[in-house]
């Protein structure tokens, strides 16, 4: 490998390095509401800053190496695209953080019910699969397995829409629920934002892998593109 | 914390009345690679010149200040010493072209009147020549002339003629401005191998160059040392003006 090749790659491992912790954060914060366990929540907020420190660090990685190798073809894209793909991971723990603040903040303890309406869970189990596999396409210049990541977002999509009903279902039911269903509408709508990121970053693994750009394309233009 | 091995106190270089270097002062680390660069006449090459006491070599050239190798003023030591403790690679690789690679390695024993035995001689040529990647290219051509190699072998040859005299400081003039762009790049890669045993400064006209080379970069302008900082800070950014203005192009 020349010297060259070995930063892009300490440059790789770096992203992979954040985006493991992004996932477990994501996978904390889901353990801290199904457990409402506002210790793990805290560790969560307390980690979020590795997460940023993540960011600052990549991103600098890669203006030195702009500045220092003048990247072209696949090198420039692939730098490219992990300066989005950073921002992108970086705000995903910006969720996982928004969401264990939910619980460090509630009072009480949410109500399970809510959650088995809502399909808050699977929803949330689903995101970080997504996510996993995401990083999988990335470590691997997997795009087939990243275009698959279009189809799963509309999983993710279809929770969200189905939530406003749900939820209000939940109310109607029972008053007393009112303050956990707003949690948890809110949790959905953090989760269908990580489904919208992860689908950025599999736009961005495409283009940097086979040069092809997808944003604001349709989603079956984006399967076939 | 890294430790001086070349230190520049006040020094300046004259050619006659033109003065060329001026009242450089700069520390360089041990085992990094150092770049210097500059537009055309800026004086680094004549900076380059002055620390292997090469400068003086020419008639009218002078020089005031201090050189200073691991603290020893380069002008109180014996002109051999410091070259054979200072190597050089000039821009055009420059092989003995009478003599054979294995001869053109072992050059500067020869040159030197140090006789070694055949074993020591052969364990040199082997280590020199793989320590500049060319052993594997050569090891069955040792007997043919050093003309006989590529540019880019050339260049790696005279490289390994440097770095068999166990050098502290390797200097290099432009040394790839006559090679092709994969044997440049072969060269460039061997800076970072090289810098691990040696500390290497090297004079370049090509910016990009100084960027993916070097540890650490210095900027000369008409004569002035204008700046010398981490590389990456060189690049991304540069506390002078003049600097600035030299990198993105900008000089009028």
């Amino acid at each position: 490998m020349t010297h060259m090749e070995i930063e892009l790659q300490a440059i790789k491992t770096e992203v992979m390095n954040m985006w493991v912790l992004v996932e477990s954060q994501l996978q904390k914060s889901k353990n801290a509401i199904m457990h409402f366990d506002k210790d793990l929540a805290r560790e969560v907020v307390l980690r979020e800053k590795r997460v940023n420190a993540f960011e600052l660090k990549i991103d600098r990685d890669c203006e030195d190496f702009f500045a220092i190798y003048q990247p072209v073809a696949i090198d420039l894209r692939f730098l490219l695209a992990v300066m989005k793909i950073n921002n992108n991971l970086e705000r995903i723990g910006d969720i996982a953080d928004g969401i264990a603040k939910y619980v460090i903040e509630s009072l009480s303890d949410f109500d399970r019910n809510v959650f088995a309406k809502t399909g808050m869970i699977a929803m949330y189990e689903e995101a970080i699969h997504i996510l996993t596999d995401t990083r999988t396409a990335f470590e691997k210049e997997d795009t087939a397995l990243a275009r698959s990541i279009f189809k799963r977002d509309e999983v993710l999509d279809g929770y969200n829409l189905a939530a406003i009903q749900n939820v209000g279902d939940c109310i109607k039911k029972d008053i007393e629920v009112l303050n956990d269903a707003l949690y948890v509408l809110s949790i959905i709508r953090k989760l269908e934002r990580v489904g919208d990121q992860t689908k950025n970053i599999a736009e961005e693994i495409i283009f940097y892998v086979e040069a092809k750009v997808l944003k604001h394309l349709d989603p079956k233009a984006k399967q076939n593109g | 914390m890294e430790s001086t091995i070349v230190k520049a106190v006040n020094y300046n270089s004259y050619f006659g009345a033109n003065h060329v270097v001026k009242d450089v002062n700069i520390e360089i680390p041990k085992n990094a690679a150092i770049a210097v660069m500059g537009p055309s006449g800026c004086g680094k090459t004549t900076f380059l010149r002055g620390i292997n006491r090469m400068h003086e070599l020419i008639p009218g050239a002078t020089a005031k200040g201090q050189i200073l190798l691991n603290g020893t003023d380069v002008m109180e030591m014996h002109p051999i010493f410091v070259r054979l403790k200072i190597g050089m690679v000039f821009q055009r690789p420059n092989p003995f072209p009478n003599l054979s690679i294995y001869d053109n390695v072992i050059a500067g024993y020869k040159l030197n009147g140090i006789s070694l035995p055949k074993s020591e001689r052969d364990r040199i040529v082997e280590h020199s020549l793989s320590r500049v990647a060319l052993w594997g290219e050569v090891k069955d051509s040792l007997t043919k002339k050093g003309t006989f190699l590529s540019g880019g072998q050339q260049q790696r040859l005279c490289i390994a003629r440097a770095v068999a005299m166990e050098p502290e400081v390797l200097l290099f003039d432009e040394p790839t401005s006559a090679l092709d762009p994969i044997s440049t790049s072969k060269v460039e890669e061997l800076f970072h191998e090289l810098k691990k045993n040696y500390t290497l400064i090297i004079v370049t006209h090509n910016m990009q160059q100084a960027a993916r080379v070097s540890d650490k970069t210095a900027f000369f302008y008409m004569g002035e040392l204008v700046e010398f900082d981490d590389t990456k800070n060189m690049f991304t950014n540069p506390k002078d003006t003049r600097t600035q203005n030299y990198i993105t192009g900008r000089f009028s």
